[in-house]
């Protein structure tokens, strides 16, 4: 079986505004099964959002190979949907132009991709603001408007950047399991990045675990927790807290190197 | 029981209409000032020239640019009817302006795109633009001769530049998020550019459109200048031959009245185009 997604010893550098070369990612090594939902965790400023660019295919790495769905990644490949960390959706569009926008671009008719753009509003629970400007939602809405538009595209491969991280807590996990639902209909393999390990075991079918910058896997976790789960219930189950404890004693080493480096980095 | 209720309900209404009393109170008493405002220096004007502090003969009067502007508009001017005169500039103006707006915005948003082309093209732009571009309003008299089409030109220059730079900087703005999410979405380069980079650049480029339609009344005018046979350019220069004050001041109380209606439509297309932007407060606006 060919993995979904195949990282092999990718190292990623940029160059800084002073000249000098920053290392972001050190040898990686990373595989993705079909249809298999990872999580990925590490400290900030490892490296996670740069390894979605290079999946993407928006970034080439400066060593290394990056493979989706068994092809060499060279520019943007199809099948993929991101959601991006920042707000990426468009300001001058309205959420059903927004959500329609990928259809079109792809060459569906105006009509065919608005009617598709309708029902993917209502399933993230729009429906009513198909006219509103971006500014006029709240941040949690216009995550939601970012998810339609990507997955209205119908991905085979889903790079999520920390989509939830702005919402509070009730919001969050309906959307985890409104998440969870929309996948398993689906056959598409997620990648999705949280600095919540909470988050990343009760989503997820594997955890990886990133070291401090320069980034690189540490260890991965296969989660053997049942599905369907429910997100607001899972993280009480006694095995959840088992599974928590053991990548959180890998984790945590990370996250105080990198805590450590930054308080040098300010002195 | 239902007291304590009420009590608390009836702040929240009282406030905003007091929010909206205030509102009306202010948008009266601005109003208000501008008149006086206008009283105090026509009316300062008006008796300075009367009691002779100010010299009538170069600085006019009010009520001699007033009589002016009613002669022209019922007897018509010198050079013919006022309304000819008018539509005229108007004409050149909103050609320059058109013209040059077009040029601005094209080749803004392809040197903006093009890395190549800017550094390439970059020095001689600003090599360009750091030239009095007034004086190009000479070239074109002798090029294009004494027509609508030197002044056109004339106005187009003034107005490409502004808009040239404002579309190249806003197109070197773009949130490269929204660039790569409408790649990731399947946008090809022309979807790309026609659905991110420019409406993005749009507030940049309609800003400049507000300073540059000034720029193409003024290059309109200084075209007449450099040789007319009409217009409101024209108007003056003829009356500043004949040492006519008050004829050169009714010709600039035109020109001002011109580019304030082409204002208030500029930012009427503002609020059209960019209507996904929130509202920013009008009393801002000036
Ligand atoms: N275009 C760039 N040029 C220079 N350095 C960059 C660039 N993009 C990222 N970096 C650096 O690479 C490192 C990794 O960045 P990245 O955005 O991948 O971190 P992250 O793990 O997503 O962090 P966070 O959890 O805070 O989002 C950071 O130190 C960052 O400063
Ligand atoms: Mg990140």
């Amino acid at each position: 079986m060919t993995p979904a997604i195949e990282l092999r010893g990718v190292t990623k550098r940029f160059l800084t505004p002073s000249g000098g070369v920053y290392t972001a990612l050190r040898d990686l090594h990373m595989t993705v099964d079909p249809g298999e939902f990872c999580a990925v965790v590490g400290p900030t400023g490892c490296g996670k959002s740069t390894t979605l660019g290079l999946i993407s295919g928006l970034e080439p790495p400066s060593e290394g190979e990056v493979e989706v769905l068994g092809k060499p990644v060279n520019g943007i490949a199809d099948g993929i949907g991101y959601v991006f960390q920042s707000d990426a959706v468009f300001p001058w569009k309205t959420v059903l132009e927004n959500v329609a926008a990928g259809p079109r671009y792809r060459g569906a008719s105006n009509r065919d991709a608005r009617e598709r753009a309708r029902d993917w509003i209502s399933r993230v629970g729009l429906s009513g603001f198909e006219d509103r400007y971006p500014y006029q939602l709240s941040g949690g809405m216009r995550k939601r408007v970012a998810l339609a538009q990507s997955l209205i595209n119908g991905p085979r491969i889903l790079l999520m950047d920390e989509p939830f991280s702005a919402l509070d807590v009730q919001t969050r996990s309906l959307m985890e399991n409104e998440l969870l639902g929309l996948w398993s209909a689906s056959s598409a393999s997620v990648v999705f990045i949280t600095h919540d390990l909470e988050e990343a075991i009760s989503l997820g079918d594997r955890v990886f675990v990133m070291t401090a910058g320069p980034g690189t896997m540490k260890s991965n976790y296969k989660i053997d927790l049942p599905r369907p789960r429910n997100v607001a219930e899972i993280r009480f189950q006694p095995h959840f807290a088992e599974i928590y404890e053991e990548i959180w004693k890998d984790l945590r080493d990370e996250v105080l190197v990198s805590y450590e480096r930054q308080k040098r980095g300010a002195a | 029981m239902s007291r304590p209720q009420e009590q608390a309900a009836r702040p929240v209404v009282d406030l905003a209409a007091r929010r909206r009393q205030q509102a009306r109170r202010r948008q009266v008493s601005v109003q208000l000032l501008r008149l006086a405002v206008a009283v105090i220096v026509l009316g300062g004007w008006e008796l300075g020239a009367r009691s002779g502090v100010i010299d009538k003969f170069f600085w006019s009067q009010p009520s001699d640019i007033a009589t002016t502007l009613w002669h022209w508009v019922k007897d018509g001017t010198d050079l013919g009817p006022l309304w000819d005169q008018v539509l005229t500039t108007l004409e050149e103006t909103v050609g320059g302006f058109v013209v040059g707006s077009i040029l601005g915005v094209v080749l803004g948003v392809i040197l903006g795109r093009n890395r190549l082309l800017s550094d390439v093209m970059g020095p001689y732009i600003k090599a360009a633009n750091a030239i009095p571009r007034v004086v190009v309003g000479a070239l074109f008299a002798i090029s294009l001769g004494l027509d609508i089409r030197s002044k056109i030109a004339t106005a187009a220059v003034l107005v490409f530049f502004v808009v040239f730079f404002n579309a190249f900087q806003g197109v070197r703005e773009v949130d490269r998020n929204l660039v790569a999410n409408a790649r990731i979405l399947g946008a090809d380069g022309r979807r790309l550019t026609t659905e991110v980079i420019i409406p993005s650049a749009l507030s940049w480029i309609i800003a400049s459109l507000h300073t540059s339609f000034g720029l193409a009344l003024v290059g309109a005018v200084v075209g007449e200048l450099f040789g007319a046979t009409a217009g409101v350019g024209e108007l003056i220069y003829s009356a500043k031959n004949n040492f006519d004050a008050a004829g050169v001041f009714a010709g600039m109380a035109l020109l001002a009245a011109m580019a304030l209606v082409a204002e208030a439509l500029i930012t009427a297309l503002e609020d059209r185009l960019i209507r996904w932007r929130p509202p920013v407060a009008t009393e801002t606006r000036i």
